[in-house]
């Protein structure tokens, strides 16, 4: 059984909270982006694209029905993008689609990036968010 | 002459400290330790003291409705609306205030037009002329417009360093052209456009022009009559004034026979279930209670900008303008977009390797604020083959500080993102 939601993004907010100055954060945020579970370039098409008026991402949903858990896999053009992108998907992945039906993400507000995930970034994380739970409703009962 | 001709003496009597320091909001630091630098005037600009004054002072003794009372407030009131009128007028030397129609900005201003004058004069297989490099507001009404009317869109291409191919001018005006609107200074490149040869090439084909003037007003002199534009809309806004305000000038033979644009209060002259019979211009088009503190209020910003000197800023934000260009150049890795003879306060650019929302969110945590994205202008940003730029655009109070910040912004960025 894979680790609960909230386990996994107090651990985020815990390496978060190792870095006292926001040049940091970033830094790391933009690491993390490298740990993103890759999306095959082949996936890159319309299904899985969306558009953001400021930078595009990519994310890719599979079902595992044997343990009744989600997989992403994504992509972003832009680093930050993709950097939150990762860090979403590694609180979201792997776990059971009532769980990221229902997600929150006030870990986001904890490490001061919650503004990112606005419409008014325009940086395409919202319409992704809303597209995994639109996905995980789909297998929930 | 070249906006970018580096005046040696730029005029003496305009002082940028001074001017700054007329704008509060300039005075601040963002996230708790960034001093504020502001650029992003092409967006919105900041508003001096006297414009807020201005609002306050109307909202705290003088505040009526105009055109509707006997009483002292409303006569006051009508008097302040009709002045700020006269000023406009003034300032883009309309040949008198009754052409001056006040309109919420640019966008209203050319949704008005494409609604009241367009279905005039364009009709079923004609042709309206654009510009590859419009912004969207000076797109979407023509294409609705076209889609009522069952008109087409042409379009005027631009060259790779973002200036308009005069030399298919010819072949897109045709018999069928039956409207041209085009931008006077583009948004996303800063180009100014040869607006006088191309209206003069519409008009003698016959063709009215709708000219967008939302980013030359703030910027350089503007005279309608000379450049004999049928219309020129632009925004209080980016201009010192308040939002939700701006002006909309039209000859006044197509003032006279346009229908009016929305109906109710203060556009009528007689009404009876029978008929109704409208009010003159420029009252015809403003139905209803208007934006007063606003349009009062950018009485003031025009006479501020009047007073400062519109040659003397126009020069002053010319040599900031090359000088930014200047330090832009020479960072590796940057490239201009828009690098056309002549431009105005915008300067567009692209980081290798770095995406411009990465830019746009790094900079902006340093304080700087700049635009990113493709500015309203998809169809410029597909053909120029960009997902966006970052844009930093001048005003009057930036300096040569404000650039140095940049400068220094965008090599951070590229440190963190390279």
């Amino acid at each position: 059984m894979s680790k609960p939601l909230e386990e996994r993004a107090q651990r985020v907010v815990d390496e978060f909270s190792m870095f006292d100055d926001w040049m940091g954060r970033y830094e790391y945020l933009i690491e993390l982006g490298d740990t993103i579970p890759a999306i095959d370039e082949s996936e890159k098409n319309d299904d899985t694209y969306i558009h953001g008026c400021q930078s595009d991402i990519w994310i890719q949903t599979e079902y595992d029905d044997n343990q009744d858990v989600l997989r992403f896999s994504g992509d972003s053009n832009a680093k930050i993008t993709k950097g939150l992108a990762a860090l979403i998907i590694r609180v979201l992945d792997e776990q059971p689609p009532e769980v990221v039906a229902n997600a929150g993400f006030d870990f986001l507000d904890t490490i001061g990036l919650r503004e990112h995930l606005t419409s008014q970034r325009n940086n395409g994380l919202q319409s992704m968010v809303s597209e995994m739970k639109q996905r995980a409703r789909q297998y929930t009962s | 002459m070249p906006a970018t001709t580096p005046p040696s003496t730029a005029a003496p009597a305009f002082d940028p400290e001074a001017i700054r320091a007329d704008f509060p909001a300039l005075d601040q630091t963002v996230y708790d330790d960034a001093p504020l630098v502001y650029l992003d005037n092409a967006a919105t600009s900041q508003k001096p003291q006297v414009v807020i004054d201005r609002m306050n002072a109307y909202y705290a003794r003088e505040n009526s409705n105009v055109h509707r009372g006997v009483h002292a407030l409303s006569q006051g009131a009508s008097e302040a609306y009709e002045q700020a009128r006269e000023t406009l007028a003034r300032f883009i030397h309309a040949p008198d205030p009754d052409t001056v129609v006040w309109t919420k900005g640019t966008t209203d201003g050319l949704n008005l037009i494409a609604s009241s004058f367009g279905p005039t004069v364009v009709d079923e297989g004609d042709e309206i002329l654009l510009t590859e490099m419009e912004h969207h507001a000076n797109i979407v009404p023509w294409q609705m417009l076209a889609e009522r009317t069952g008109a087409s869109i042409r379009v005027l291409p631009i060259t790779d360093t973002g200036e308009l191919r005069l030399d298919r001018l010819d072949d897109l005006l045709s018999e069928q052209t039956a409207l041209v609107a085009i931008s006077h200074v583009s948004n996303a490149l800063g180009t100014v456009n040869p607006i006088d040869a191309i209206i003069d090439a519409a008009h003698a084909q016959g063709v009215p022009v709708v000219v967008d003037g939302a980013q030359s007003a703030p910027h350089r002199p503007v005279d309608v009559q000379a450049m004999d534009a049928d219309f020129f809309v632009f925004s209080g806004h980016k201009m010192f004034g308040p939002t939700g305000i701006g002006v909309m000038y039209g000859k006044r033979k197509h003032l006279e026979a346009m229908p009016p644009y929305q109906g109710g209060g203060d556009m009528i002259d007689r009404v009876s279930f029978e008929g109704t019979t409208y009010d003159d211009i420029p009252h015809k088009f403003e139905a209803g209670t208007p934006n007063i503190s606003g349009a009062i209020a950018l009485g003031t910003a025009a006479e501020y900008i009047l007073n400062v000197g519109r040659d003397e800023m126009h020069a002053y934000e010319s040599d900031l303008l090359d000088y930014a260009t200047r330090r832009l150049e020479a960072i590796e890795g940057l490239r201009l977009i828009g690098t056309a003879e002549e431009k105005t306060s915008v300067l567009s650019f692209v980081l290798d390797d770095v995406h411009p929302y990465d830019a746009g969110t790094f900079l902006d945590r340093l304080g700087i604020a700049v635009r990113t994205g493709n500015h309203c202008t998809e169809p410029l940003m597909d053909r120029l083959g960009l997902p966006g730029t970052i844009r930093a655009s001048l005003a009057g109070y930036n300096t040569r500080a404000d650039v140095d910040a940049l400068v220094e912004g965008i090599r951070k960025t590229q440190d963190l993102f390279g």
